[in-house]
């Protein structure tokens, strides 16, 4: 199994009152009484550093993504990111680790600018790179970047039918599309993988992002925040759909994020970690369900699908009402989180892995406001006694990777690695 | 609202003349007897209406137009939640023949067929193609909030069409000091709140009242958010998308009126379109919200009545 080091880059200083009254930690949490920039220059560059001790202690990839105008998360590119992790890398020799950018939104930006930059990214770290693809949350393309609901998966699609081309054709082009009109393409750079950099495209459990995966022989990474166990249904209706679809079930076709904390006991763990998985879960997964998809942004069969599936669907979807009495221990019980000693962890990675049949799994290892130095551990921790044995998963089987850089595809990215940790 | 549960109940059944009843049949019932007040159970004692399916050429739009009344002809244009067939509708059946087009995704129309309609251009010609095609040359238009709008999009792009026009609460205008409140944002008890001044009053509880089924409740929560979508494409994320140009194309007499404490879209826009529409008037409601024409339908039928009274007796003499 690929095992990649995710990152959000949080706002990790929020007060003990938030959200106090705020109808969303997105968009409405005023930067003027929450925020300070000396703060997130530490923020930033921590979070960079904490990719870096991933990638050096043996990960296979290093993540990072793009959101706006929240304390969740505020990477507004992960280009930028991953062109200081390509070059930092590529300096310290770290060259086996993949750039797993979850990536752009394609919606909200010029598509054939993101093509140029992921290609760039491509050049840089001498193509290493993940393009992930995602379509975005209605409320960063629509509210923080004025994109109209409707168009959005329009432009999604559209956007990357143009990157793919732009990569590979070799004659120039004009694209005369519905939200793109080029009169000459040809783009300079162009990636250094053959023909393009693996595609991943992340979702949150809707099923025609499923059929589009499938359709374009494209992995599917399941961002969800509430664990192994309620990703189940998700995932099997994901295997499903490939088995209709006439796809076999390479495991590689799939990811899996997970917020992690590995502690020396689970009791130490829950107490070392359950503040800041509050952190997470109350404060910055605050939003309501008409931010996630505004009226328009999810098609008119999901959302049918959605509302008559039940009040239970809209409970996990609606963070601002649901999550707020679970405390920690509830949801390190209910596997939201995977807290606990190295084998807890470890078991409960693997058996997760190997129940949603993920060949990728990704962790994110600091969360909320957990600080630099604890954050430096947990990832510590992970990689001595979680991270061998998880990517020991999947060995057993002939499946092989097609959704990963070729030139490291084949071994366990880990190498010089425990001796320097 | 209340479409979307005789929608659930199964597609109703054609003729083959392109119209399409709906409701049951309705030959006992005596038209127009219900009282305006006996605001409980009117979908049981409206009209029978009909639904007319007119090919549009433009954008390839189905077009479904639900018709009723007698006398001449008005059009209606209903507001962003998709259409509703409420007893002002049903009151203005008295003396016209309503035909309510459905906007494009909304009502009776295929729900994908917004995606092809795909600017404010568009939909003004799939009107115009619309109204050619009904025989609609010179018409009273009546448009409430996002209908409002296009009732002004379309007076100002073929003004000679456009006899009269009523503006409930329009949308379609901005002012920095008095931002449109983000209604496709809203969770459903604050865009509610944001809609009615009152909404334990009786004519507001009977409109908003949801049905005991929850298959039921689902397929009009998604009709509502999809209509919400589908006129949202044309508001987008400020719904100024320039008509502040155009109105001034508009020769109807004009009724403006606006809900006194309207929270959506603020009364002080009322003075906003007088400015621009030359032959214009307006009215103020009081202790009304967003919605007139539920919240206040007492005070708002003399104000159309009298409006619309005034174009009919110069058109006979």
């Amino acid at each position: 199994m690929k095992v990649t080091m995710f990152h959000f880059m949080p706002y990790r200083d929020l007060p003990g009152d938030f959200p106090a009254g705020l109808a969303s930690a997105w968009v409405d949490a005023p930067w003027w009484e929450y925020g300070s920039a000396e703060k997130t220059t530490d923020f930033y560059n921590w979070s960079i550093d904490e990719l870096m001790l991933a990638a050096k202690l043996g990960f296979d990839g290093v993540g990072t993504n793009e959101h706006h105008q929240n304390p969740y998360g505020f990477m507004c590119n992960p280009n930028l990111f991953g062109a200081i992790l390509a070059r930092m890398t590529r300096d310290q020799g770290l060259d086996q680790v993949a750039l797993v950018q979850l990536g752009a939104t394609i919606s909200s930006c010029p598509p054939i600018r993101l093509a140029e930059e992921y290609a760039v990214l491509d050049c840089l770290s001498g193509g290493r790179v993940i393009a992930g693809l995602p379509t975005g949350l209605g409320v960063d393309v629509s509210i923080s970047n004025g994109i109209t609901p409707m168009e959005h998966r329009e432009r999604w699609r559209e956007g990357i039918d143009l990157m793919l081309k732009a990569w590979t054709a070799k004659e120039f082009f004009a694209w005369n599309g519905k939200y793109n009109q080029l009169p000459k393409v040809n783009l300079w750079p162009r990636p250094v993988q053959e023909p393009h950099p693996p595609v991943l495209i992340p979702g949150a459990a809707s099923s025609s992002t499923w059929d589009y995966c499938h359709e374009r022989n494209f992995p599917y990474a399941y961002l969800s925040y509430f664990g192994g166990k309620s990703a189940d249904n998700v995932m099997d209706r994901f295997w499903d759909r490939a088995a209709e679809k006439g796809k076999d079930a390479n495991p590689y076709r799939a990811a899996f994020l997970q917020i992690v904390g590995v502690g020396e006991t689970d009791a130490k763990a829950e107490e070392e970690y359950g503040k800041h998985v509050e952190y997470f879960y109350h404060k910055l997964l605050h939003q309501p369900l008409g931010y996630i998809s505004p009226p328009g942004n999810a098609d008119y069969k999901s959302l049918l699908n959605v509302l008559k599936s039940g009040k239970k669907l809209l409970q996990i979807s609606d963070f601002t009402v649901d999550l707020k009495p679970l405390k920690a221990a509830d949801m390190i019980e209910r596997e939201f989180v995977v807290v606990g000693s190295p084998a807890t962890v470890r078991d409960k990675l693997e058996a997760i892995a190997r129940r949603l049949n993920v060949g990728h799994l990704m962790v994110a290892l600091q969360f909320g406001s957990m600080p630099h130095a604890q954050a430096k551990k947990n990832i510590e921790l992970f990689a001595r006694e979680v991270l061998p044995h998880l990517q020991k998963v999947w060995e057993d089987q002939p499946w092989e990777n097609h959704w990963w850089p070729k030139r490291l595809r084949k071994r366990p990215a880990r190498q010089r690695e425990m001796a320097t940790a | 609202m209340a479409e979307a549960v005789a929608q659930a109940a199964g597609p109703p059944a054609r003729n083959g003349h392109g119209v399409t009843p709906v409701r049951k049949d309705r030959s006992n019932a005596v038209p127009h007897a219900r009282q305006a007040d006996a605001w409980t159970n009117w979908m049981q004692d409206m009209p029978a209406s009909t639904i007319r399916t007119i090919p549009i050429k433009h954008c390839n739009f189905e077009a479904k137009v639900r018709t009723a009344g007698s006398g001449p002809p008005l059009v209606y244009l209903h507001a962003a939640g998709g259409p509703i067939w409420d007893p002002f509708v049903e009151w203005l059946t008295q003396d016209y023949t309503v035909y309510a087009p459905h906007h494009p995704g909304t009502g009776e129309t295929v729900r994908e067929s917004i995606y092809a309609v795909e600017s404010l251009w568009d939909l003004v010609l799939i009107y115009d193609e619309l109204f050619d095609a009904l025989k609609l040359d010179t018409i009273p238009i009546i448009g409430t909030s996002f209908g409002g709008m296009m009732a002004c999009e379309l007076a100002a792009h073929r003004p000679e069409r456009i006899s009269r026009m009523v503006v409930l609460d329009p949308i379609g205008l901005w002012r920095d000091d008095a931002p449109v409140a983000p209604y496709m944002l809203m969770p459903p008890d604050k865009l509610l709140a944001t809609l009615y001044k009152d909404l334990e009053s009786e004519p507001v509880k009977a409109q908003i009242k949801m049905p005991d089924d929850p298959d039921e409740v689902a397929v009009m929560t998604a009709d509502l958010v999809w209509a919400l979508g589908a006129t949202g494409k044309f508001v987008w994320p400020i719904p100024d998308k320039g008509l502040k140009k155009r109105l001034h194309r508009v020769t109807a007499p004009t009724l403006i009126v606006w809900g006194e404490d309207d929270a959506l879209v603020s009364a002080v826009y009322a003075k906003e379109f007088a400015a621009r529409i030359a032959n214009s008037r307006v009215e103020i409601i009081k202790d009304c919200g967003h919605v007139p024409q539920v919240e206040r339908l007492d005070a708002l039928k003399p104000l159309v009545a009298n409006f619309l009274a005034a174009q009919r007796v110069a058109a006979t003499a």
